[in-house]
């Protein structure tokens, strides 16, 4: 469940929300947020995590070291 | 929606004209038509009937359209799947338009609104451009929604889109559907070498590339999408930013590549950075080029292909004609609380008087090209002229935003470009400095021709060397120009006075506020 957005670095573009393949991403209260319950890391889905590859700020889509990592199962992705 | 089909059939007709280029491959030096005569020089020249059609009343596309119509942005697009090197962004795009300056982002149904409300307001209305903050073809859904819902409304005014190129060829049946008919593509390079100075990444089916292999795909995609374009008839511009160091040489090879695959017009802009932009050549250091180095460049290409030369590199969400901005008249707040009621008829009343205007500003010109036809001079110079449109020099030489330049020879008067200057005459008074950031921006120029000046700033010009002109006061700028020129000429001949040549321009680095 880890990706989160540091909200006083996102300029609100909105690139990352439609590029996340388990709409995760939204725009609350003017900067983009991340549902850590969707979030996959877009293990299953991508090679690299869609949202800190578009964003065009640095270090501001990163994994959220207070939650576990998110354990993939083995079966494939999440429907 | 008569109008829409008519611009429809219309595209058909410019389709055979600019098929035949569109099929050179490869990195093109080769092939393309001969040299079209310049949109940015006044007239139809020998522009092909149909593309001169398309682009006759297109601010963006022809000078002379430039002080009669306007056109409008509107910001619905803020996401971007590159990076520029020239670009924060956390302001707008620097592709279109400039970095330092914000837009006002809005729903598509929000923009739709706010165009209807506009185009109801100015009649001269007539383009309504999609470019940013961000790439409009990284944001399809925005942009396209956009679209629909002003055709649906208001027919006849005619869409342009803006583009990095690197989602274009994905988009082109889109385009073509929608009645799109005019596409901007910023093409900076198409050498990845430098590609990779100018964009550190691209974001390409689901990955990020940096370095050669990013400017690779980019180029490609750009000079694809290009190709697709033109063999639909759909009329392409090519952006360009002027690095120097960086592209600057390169520019003519791109102008080459572009032309050999149909497109109709070249817009090379000078790059616009200062640290305070906070973007990697700002603080690099990265200088932009002086107003010399880019009219060199523009000379060098204009033997290939048109070249535009007045580009003001407006903002994203920027509203009116010429320099003015009136984006401020029509917030989304303003907008969203009136009923708008479109009325075509009103407005295609009104663009009928405009047409009568620029026929008579057309005689005017051929009268005044008369009466040079007898001179002979080798004898080049440049000068200022401050209007706020309709073709006359009609504005306060305190009241100038910026400043158009022609070049005067014998062969007539040639725009060749525009000079923002700081606004020297607030609140009613001058500031010493603001008036010494006019002079260097119109430094190369013999003259300025203004409506009305003061004492003060009228003594400074001439100090610096550069005549100030109010006997032409509201009337047509290129003919009281070539009126001027002749009776320079004639006191040159006869010793009255001596030509010297002037120094070099500078090009302003501060964004172009709304209400200065
Ligand atoms: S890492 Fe992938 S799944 Fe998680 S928010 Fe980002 S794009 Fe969505
Ligand atoms: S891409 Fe980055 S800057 Fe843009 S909205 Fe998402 S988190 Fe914010
Ligand atoms: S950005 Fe350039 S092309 Fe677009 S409206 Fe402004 S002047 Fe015209």
């Amino acid at each position: 469940m880890p990706f989160k957005i540091i909200a006083s670095q996102c300029t609100s573009c909105s690139a990352c929300a439609p590029e996340c393949p388990n709409d995760a991403i939204a725009e609350k209260n003017g900067t983009f947020v991340i549902d850590p319950k969707k979030c996959t890391e877009c293990i299953g889905y991508f090679d690299e995590p869609q949202c800190a590859a578009v964003c065009p700020v640095d270090k501001t889509c990163v994994i959220d070291a207070s939650l576990p990592r998110y354990d993939a199962p083995a079966n494939g992705p999440r429907p | 929606m008569s109008v829409l089909k008519n611009a429809r059939s219309e595209r058909c007709a410019i389709g055979s004209i600019v098929q035949p280029t569109a099929e050179h491959k490869g990195c093109g030096a080769s092939g393309g038509r001969g040299k079209l005569s310049c949109g940015s020089q006044g007239g139809q020249g020998d522009l092909p009937t149909g593309v001169w059609e398309k682009i006759k009343d297109h601010p963006c596309y022809s000078e002379e359209a430039h002080h009669h119509y306007a056109r409008m942005h509107v910001a619905v697009a803020p996401a971007c799947n590159i990076q520029c090197n020239f670009c924060n962004r956390k302001y707008d795009c620097a592709n279109e338009s400039r970095p330092g300056v914000v837009s006002e982002k809005l729903t598509p149904e929000q923009a739709a609104k706010k165009v209807l409300a506009v185009a109801s307001a100015i009649p001269q209305m007539t383009v309504l451009g999609i470019a940013g903050p961000g790439d409009p073809l990284a944001n399809p859904e925005k942009t396209f929604k956009t679209f629909e819902l002003v055709t649906k409304n208001a027919p006849d005014l005619r869409l342009c889109v803006s583009t990095n190129g690197l989602a274009l060829p994905d988009h082109i049946d889109t385009i073509a559907r929608l009645g799109i008919d005019h596409v901007t593509i910023t093409i900076n390079m198409i050498d990845p070498e430098i590609g990779a100075q100018i964009y550190p990444w691209i974001f390409y089916r689901h990955k990020r590339y940096t370095g050669l292999e990013a400017a690779k795909i980019l180029a490609e995609r750009q000079l694809q999408g290009l190709e697709m374009l033109t063999a639909r008839g759909i009329l392409c511009k090519i952006n360009s930013v002027m690095i120097p160091g960086v592209n600057d040489r390169h520019l003519v090879e791109v102008n080459k590549a572009v032309k050999a695959r149909g497109a109709f017009l070249h817009n090379i802009m000078p790059l616009i950075s200062a640290p305070e932009h906070g973007t990697v050549f700002g603080l690099k250091g990265q200088r932009g080029p002086s107003a010399r180095e880019l009219k060199a460049l523009q000379d060098a290409c204009e033997s290939e292909m048109n070249m535009m030369r007045h580009c003001r590199q407006c903002r994203a969400d920027a509203v009116g004609l010429l320099g003015e901005d009136r984006s401020a008249e029509f917030t989304t707040e303003k907008i969203m609380s009136v009923d708008v009621r479109y009325d075509v008829n009103a407005r295609l009343a009104y663009q009928g008087k405009v047409e009568q205007a620029r026929a008579q500003k057309l005689a005017a010109k051929q009268e005044g090209l008369a009466e040079l036809a007898a001179e002979m001079s080798e004898l080049k110079l440049l000068v200022a002229v401050a209007t706020k449109g309709d073709g006359l020099i009609n504005l306060h030489f305190g009241h100038a935003k910026e400043f158009q330049i022609y070049q005067l020879s014998t062969a007539g008067p040639k725009f060749v470009g525009h000079r923002r200057v700081d606004l020297y005459c607030q609140a009613g008074y001058g500031e010493e400095g603001r008036l010494t950031t006019t002079i260097g921006a119109i430094n190369d120029c013999h003259a300025v021709f203004v409506a009305k000046i003061g004492g003060s700033p009228k003594s400074e010009l001439l100090r610096a060397g550069i005549v100030p002109v109010d006997e032409y006061a509201h009337e047509f700028i290129e003919k009281s120009v070539i009126a001027w020129f002749k009776s320079y000429l004639e006191k040159v001949q006869s010793g009255d006075i001596q030509h010297v040549e002037r120094g070099d321009g500078a090009i302003r680095q501060g964004a172009l506020s709304s209400v200065a």
